[in-house]
């Protein structure tokens, strides 16, 4: 089974490459972005028996750092 | 004085952290590679070198932080053996969870490499013995993520603890209250950005490096 697996940065973290992309945008002439937050997304396939509470120690323990970022897993 | 580095495929700083630790102790460090998962018996100083271990993959430092070795040196840290790491070393140190924070991209976004000065806020460390509060000293730096961040709440108990060892004296990549090195609650573990090992020598332009390995290695001069 496929698992998609998204991981951002806490609200309040700031974004470095996230201003830079808006800046670039900006630079191409698109003005109507009010902000842009850049993230990570990993596809997971792993056996269709797979719990959800091992999805969540895969997301805490290595795919997101709990410090600055959240994740959100979707199962098909 | 027996001391060891530990060595990630991508480490890059590992053989100018043995030369340092060879320098001030007389004996060359064991040089531990990460697939190990046991420290050579008697190990009393543990270093993590700077670099790009696993290419910087996921997170900076965050695969190593998974790699065998990182369990010994966990329990080795938990022991009370004083463990350093710098720059890579030190984001390796946070996504193990053995230093709180994170170390995310530079505010600039550029890699930052040159001298810095530094504050020492806490002299009383290990590690900084050697040092006066509030001196200005400069080390280099040489990182792409070495922004730190955490949380205000964890930010005020850390500076509270007296855990902030080392600030930026002028704003560097970003940091948050400009820290530049941070103890764990016990005082053993230190994770900093500059480089000691990289100003220990005259001719690398300074030697406030040195001073740092000669309080941690107990040979103070």
């Amino acid at each position: 089974m496929k698992v998609n697996v998204y991981v951002t940065l806490k609200p309040g973290v700031l974004d470095p490459q996230g201003k830079a992309i808006h800046h670039a945008l900006e630079g191409l002439g698109f003005g109507g972005v009010a902000d842009v937050r850049a993230g990570r997304f990993i596809e997971l396939d792993v056996a269709d028996d797979t719990s959800d509470a091992e999805l969540d120690a895969m997301c805490a323990k290595l795919l997101a750092n709990m410090v600055i970022e959240n994740y959100r897993i979707e199962r098909p | 004085m027996k001391t060891a580095v530990i060595v990630f495929p991508g480490s890059n700083c590992d053989r100018d952290m043995a030369v340092a630790l060879e320098q001030v102790t007389g004996r060359a460090p064991a040089m531990v590679w990460h697939r190990e998962t046991e420290l050579p018996g008697g190990v009393d100083f543990i270093a993590l070198p700077g670099g790009f271990s696993y290419g910087d993959y996921l997170r900076s430092g965050a695969m190593a932080a998974r790699s065998p070795i990182l369990r010994a040196v966990s329990d080795a840290a938990g022991r009370g053996v004083p463990v350093l790491g710098v720059c890579n070393g030190f984001q390796v140190l946070t996504e193990a969870q053995l230093l709180p924070g994170a170390l995310m991209r530079n505010a600039g976004l550029n890699f930052v490499c040159r001298s810095v000065a530094l504050t020492v806020e806490n002299s009383q460390s290990l590690f900084t013995a050697s040092y006066d509060a509030g001196e200005t000293i400069h080390i280099p730096v040489a990182h792409h993520d070495g922004n730190y961040f955490a949380d205000a709440g964890t930010l005020d108990r850390i500076e509270g603890e007296g855990r902030v060892a080392f600030r930026y004296a002028d704003a560097v990549n970003g940091s948050a209250r400009d820290i530049a090195g941070v103890l764990n609650d016990a005082g053993n573990v230190l994770g900093m950005m500059p480089h000691p090992e990289r100003a220990i020598d005259r001719a690398h332009g300074g030697t406030d490096g040195l001073r740092l390995f000669e309080a941690a290695l107990g040979v103070l001069a």
